[in-house]
């Protein structure tokens, strides 16, 4: 497992490489590159700020050298300073890490749980009403454009129920302990939404799949209770696909998060990140962007590091 | 042609199984038995015809102002209601919906085509070239796809045609693997073999030979990639970060829906309905082409 661990860290070295070559150039595909972005803003910003600029950039230099510099720069957590307020983006993102991660967090624990519930009763029985209701909302969650999903959860919960509160997080009325749990219960269930439905479905394929196998007629046989049969010999193979199918989406996860903290005006990077847009502050937008595919390739690695302990035959492939 | 003539016999590869390459009347009968198929893709066209005659029919343009009819309710004068500024939903929802799809058709082509030619490149190449082509792919799948194209979007001027530009360039990734899969599954095959051993260069192998009957999975994947491409466009319109105002499209629209949600829910849903249907209709057409194109797949 130490070697199998090793091997996948070392993998994700030159793709991790290969996104900041990508993200500087899309920096200097901006019109007059990064600096004429800076002076396109025209907030006439601090003399001292675009000085400092130069020289961090050393416009004057070849680009691969430029590249190198920034991306030293980078790996020391220096990822320039924002366009719009002079401060390190760093110190900014570090700021709203903790909502956004709090946000994607629920969204995918409750995704994760809703699919393995409805995946697991629709595969155990096949072509019920439950299962068949499971395939609508899922053709449902898969078409349902996430934005448009955010909106008629705040008309339906917020605006005519009036059960939960529209949008925010309740930090500015000083409300009670329970005032921030219920402003993320919106934005986690539109997050989960697509999720469930995708993940619901591959499981229920997955599990079906595996119950037909001849070990699952050898533990019945056994006389082990059916929730033990499908849960410890079923769910346990059905999961391996599963989980590859998990972390390729969670690519998507960033994205929906950048809407949902848009439309529930949560605090988070998601957010920051539409500001920035507005503000053209170039700097803050790769640090997002740096910082959302930094998290796929960790979330990828996880992946294939619980792929190799669920399915031990992967190691040595 | 003469009634008298036998039917050409079905035509063979080498492995003596038929050809795989689905043929006009076999598909057109599976698709057939596909109802929900045959539905979506008559909802599709029907949306479309709507979209593409609708505006010239309908007697009120799409950015006609009334302010005498602000915020209607749906009625007979307005079907779906009216916005902000009295203008028509009915007239905006079809003159939007020619920028969505023809965004997500333009987008699907683009990006199907970068997908099939990368991925039919590096399946057929095979080592280096596949390795660099699929690292590639593998950095292109890692950036968020959404913010990375609202970046771009900001250098190039949010556009339509730009939006379908910029979304085709960045929507190829699926494609690619997909194909690159079929070819390695491919390339040894024997009529591919004999292709080659009759002297035929690479690109007319991989054009002739195998991309042909990989046929299947990229119409399916290109067809999949519309209703994705729509849903794009959209959340960066109604970001704000798409499609500018005036020009209508669904996510904008949605987008200016927020402020009136409270008073006038018609402006929140039918946008939003719109696009679920032909999203919807999209990926029930995927399915069923699904299994009239592939090979494979069993005959109902």
């Amino acid at each position: 497992m130490a070697a199998f661990t090793l091997r996948r860290l070392l993998q994700a070295i030159p793709l991790t490489l290969g996104i900041t070559v990508v993200l500087f150039a899309v920096l200097h595909l901006a019109p007059g590159g990064p600096e004429g972005a800076l002076m396109a803003t025209g907030r006439f910003p601090d003399p001292e700020v675009v000085e400092a600029y130069r020289q961090r950039l050393g416009v004057d230099r070849p680009v691969p050298e430029q590249y190198v510099r920034w991306l030293v720069a980078a790996a020391r957590g220096d990822l320039g300073v924002s366009y719009s307020t002079a401060r390190p983006v760093s110190e900014m993102i570090l700021e709203r890490l903790p909502a956004t991660l709090q946000l994607m967090g629920s969204a995918f624990l409750l995704a994760a749980v809703l699919a393995f519930l409805v995946g697991t009763l629709s595969a155990v029985r096949p072509f019920s009403w439950f299962d068949h209701l499971g395939t609508g909302l899922s053709f449902l969650g898969i078409a349902m454009p996430v934005f448009w999903f955010a909106l008629l959860l705040q008309l339906l919960f917020g605006v005519w129920l009036g059960w939960l509160p529209l949008s925010g997080t309740g930090a500015a009325g000083g409300a009670s302990g329970w005032a921030r749990p219920a402003h993320l219960v919106l934005p986690a269930a539109v997050l989960s939404f697509r999720y469930v439905a995708a993940w619901s479905r591959y499981l229920r394929a997955s599990l079906m799949a595996v119950l037909g196998q001849d070990y699952i007629r050898a533990a019945r046989a056994k006389g082990l209770p059916e929730w033990r049969v499908v849960v410890g010999h079923g769910l346990r193979n059905a999961l391996i696909p599963v989980v590859s199918v998990m972390a390729l989406h969670l690519a998507t996860l960033f994205g929906g998060a950048v809407i949902t903290e848009t439309v529930f005006a949560w605090p988070g990077i998601g957010r920051m990140f539409v500001t920035a847009m507005m503000a053209r502050d170039y700097p803050l937008l790769m640090g997002i962007l740096l910082l959302g595919s930094v998290m796929v390739v960790l979330f990828n690695l996880l992946a294939d590091l619980l792929y190799g302990w669920l399915d031990p035959r992967i190691r040595h492939a | 042609m003469p009634e008298s003539y036998p039917p050409a016999p079905a035509p063979r590869t080498l492995r003596g199984s038929p050809a795989p390459a689905p043929r006009p009347a076999r598909f057109g009968s599976r698709l057939g038995r596909h109802p929900v198929a045959l539905a979506a893709l008559a909802v599709l066209a029907g949306l479309t015809a709507a979209c593409v005659f609708g505006p010239w029919l309908l007697p009120l343009p799409p950015d006609q102002v009334q302010l005498d009819a602000i915020r209607a309710a749906p009625s007979w004068a307005h079907p779906l209601g009216t916005d902000d500024l009295g203008r028509d939903i009915l007239a905006r929802l079809l003159h939007g919906g020619r920028y969505s799809i023809l965004i997500g058709v333009l987008a699907a082509l683009l990006g199907t085509g970068i997908g099939t030619l990368v991925g039919g490149v590096a399946g057929y190449a095979g080592g280096r070239v596949d390795g660099a082509l699929m690292r590639a792919t593998d950095v292109a799948y890692a950036i968020p796809a959404l913010p990375l194209l609202i970046v771009l979007a900001s250098f190039t001027g949010a556009s339509p045609a730009s939006l379908a530009v910029i979304i085709g360039l960045l929507s190829w990734m699926t494609t690619a693997r997909v194909v690159r899969g079929e070819v390695l599954a491919l390339r040894e095959a024997p009529f591919v073999l004999a292709a080659r051993g009759l002297g035929a260069r690479p690109a007319r192998v991989l054009g002739r030979h195998i991309l042909p009957n990989a046929l299947g999975p990229i119409v399916v994947g290109g067809t999949l990639a519309v209703g994705n491409a729509i849903v794009v466009e959209s959340s960066m319109s109604f970001l704000g970060l798409g499609v500018q105002p005036p020009t209508p499209t669904w996510g904008n629209m949605l987008m200016d829906a927020q402020a009136s949600m409270a008073a006038a829910p018609w402006l929140t849903i039918f946008p939003g309905v719109a696009i679920l249907l032909v999203v919807l209709a999209v990926n029930f057409l995927g399915d069923g082409l699904q299994d009239a194109l592939d090979p494979r797949g069993r005959v109902r």
